[in-house]
């Protein structure tokens, strides 16, 4: 059951969410098995900055009821490093690839969006816009105007296919997709984790238990947030919505498909089970099938 | 070898009482043998998350503690959702297990004799690396008290130190270590204060050890970056380059938020 999506050809429509899976280091844990039953239809990479990034200090991780809360900070080897090391091993992938960049000012973001932009290894860019403008102050994914002029920059760069990851931490999400669609975006994708914090159980002052303090919650926790920001968005624009948030099974991305998404993204189902992603695939098509007839 | 990808079942065999300590067996038909040191992120197929909203959602990691003809061993305390859940497991019922994952212990450098240190549920994987190495080698062994003193039954040649003094040496097992470390290589896994004692004390005595450490993880397999431990060259992910790290690029074996 192949899928159009931004001009791409899929073979189902299920990836991955940006920096749940980690296609070089299981290719390490999991051998040629992994490519042989590779789960997703495209492969989306972690997080790609300007520069290499240690990440947040541990603790990093804190197990929530259907989910859990993380504070990775973004490790990545920059954008030489990456080049350099990482692109080679993805190209090797038997799906396209995604690459995903985050910058901290308009001009980070037209570097990274103008390096990848003559790489035929990769078939489009997913912005990561949830991190502050260090030059405005503003969120740059929270705020209309803020998205709207990051990519009247980078639109003119490349013709590959610009993919807007849009916050849950926004007023209104809905207005911020359409001003990424006006100012020329390919597609948006959502939910990014929503932001949340856990205190150290064995702290008597209450501390925060994450290394970064407060996280991104993600998991079927978010599954109910997630279906209601894919409807609104889908309402408010005319172009394609990858959808994620706590999807775990085949019916839920069914379910996040009739709520308008035209990909969905598994993420954190990936961590029980590095191959959910190609289950959740199995359980759609063989749903998509029935519904059909 | 590389782990078969994907979680998949395994029928629990048995299930054993060691004093504090559960020893649960379980089949792994199609899995590979794994290396002594090697870990499997586990859970179980009922009452695991999977959508009704309750702890446990991610698996979690154990070392293995003995592999013999496809059955492998776990040794687990219940001390919290996940291990509460994995201690009541029955024969008949079905594990979740992906792996082997991880590095393992490797062999002692030329002309050292192999020394296991162990504390608490950390005995696991010495276990194992002494069924592959022979019976040979001393283990030291601390555990809080007598009951949990009990899991010292699964190594051969225990040396035993309790914190309460009821078995054993009353006091630290790195006490026991002081007049043992000529010409050894320390394997070491347990609690965080007393990896740390460990690394230290091999560290002034110039001891190459290789440490077994824990952190939580979310996955096992490098995806979530949630694992990493502070070294000489940066943050590693413990899931892909441990669990078993060299002492000698550690500044800490007890970074913040390990043993919890």
């Amino acid at each position: 059951m192949s899928v159009e999506f931004c001009g791409l050809e899929l073979e189902h429509p299920i990836i991955n969410g940006s920096g749940t899976f980690d296609a070089i280091a299981a290719r390490r844990a999991f051998g040629d098995e992994l490519i042989e039953r590779f789960p997703f239809a495209a492969f989306v990479s972690k997080t790609v900055t300007l520069e290499p990034r240690q990440g947040n200090p541990p603790p990093r991780l804190w197990e929530l009821a259907g989910g859990l809360i993380n504070s990775i900070g973004l490790p990545n080897k920059g954008l030489a490093g990456y080049l350099e090391h990482d692109l080679p091993e993805l190209a090797e992938l038997p799906v396209p690839l995604i690459v995903n960049v985050m910058g901290f000012s308009r001009d980070e973001v037209a570097a990274l969006v103008g390096a990848f932009a003559e790489r035929e290894e990769v078939s489009a860019l997913e912005l990561n816009v949830s991190c502050p403008n260090v030059e405005t102050g503003l969120m740059m994914g929270a705020d209309p105007g803020e998205v709207g002029r990051l990519l009247e920059r980078v639109r003119p760069l490349t013709a590959k296919p610009l993919i807007v990851k849009l916050t849950p931490n926004a007023t209104d999400v809905p207005s911020v997709a359409r001003a990424a669609q006006d100012a020329g975006a390919d597609a948006v994708s959502l939910i990014n984790t929503l932001r949340g914090m856990a205190i150290d159980p064995r702290s008597r002052t209450g501390e925060p238990w994450l290394g970064g303090t407060t996280g991104g919650v993600s998991g079927p926790a978010v599954r109910a947030v997630a279906l209601a920001q894919v409807h609104d968005v889908a309402q408010a624009v005319e172009i394609p919505v990858v959808g994620m948030g706590g999807v775990q099974r085949g019916v839920e991305a069914l379910d996040l498909m009739h709520a308008g998404a035209t990909l969905v993204a598994v993420g954190t189902e990936s961590f029980r089970d590095p191959a959910a992603g190609g289950r959740v695939a199995n359980e759609l098509v063989e749903l998509l099938a029935n519904s059909a007839v | 070898m590389s782990a078969p990808f994907g979680c998949r079942a395994a029928t629990v065999t048995a299930r054993e009482s060691h004093g504090a300590y559960v020893v649960i067996r379980c089949q792994d038909p199609t899995g590979p043998r794994p290396r002594p040191g090697q870990f499997y992120m586990l859970r179980t197929a009922e009452r695991w998350g999977g959508g009704d909203g309750e702890r446990p959602f991610l698996p979690r990691a154990f070392s293995v503690l003995r592999a013999h003809d496809h059955e492998l061993h776990f040794l687990i305390e219940d001390v919290g959702p996940g291990t509460n859940r994995l201690c009541e497991l029955e024969p008949g019922e079905e594990l979740l297990l992906v792996g082997p994952l991880g590095n393992g212990f490797l062999a002692p450098r030329e002309d050292r004799r192999p020394l296991l240190v162990g504390g608490g549920v950390g005995i696991a994987p010495l276990a194992i690396w002494q069924d592959e190495l022979g019976p040979d080698p001393l283990a030291f062994l601390g555990f809080r008290d007598a009951l949990h003193a009990h899991g010292a039954a699964l190594l051969a040649n225990p040396v035993v130190a309790t914190d309460d003094g009821s078995v054993g040496h009353h006091g630290l097992v790195t006490d026991l270590l002081q007049n043992e470390l000529e010409e050894v290589e320390v394997y070491a896994c347990g609690p965080p204060q007393m990896l740390e004692a460990v690394r230290e004390l091999c560290a002034d005595r110039g001891v190459p050890a290789q440490l077994a450490l824990e952190s939580g993880m979310a996955c096992g397999f490098g995806a979530c970056f949630g694992c990493v431990v502070p070294t000489t060259d940066g943050y590693v992910r413990l899931c892909l380059d441990g669990p078993v790290l060299d002492a000698s690029i550690l500044r800490t074996a007890a970074p913040a938020g390990a043993g919890h």
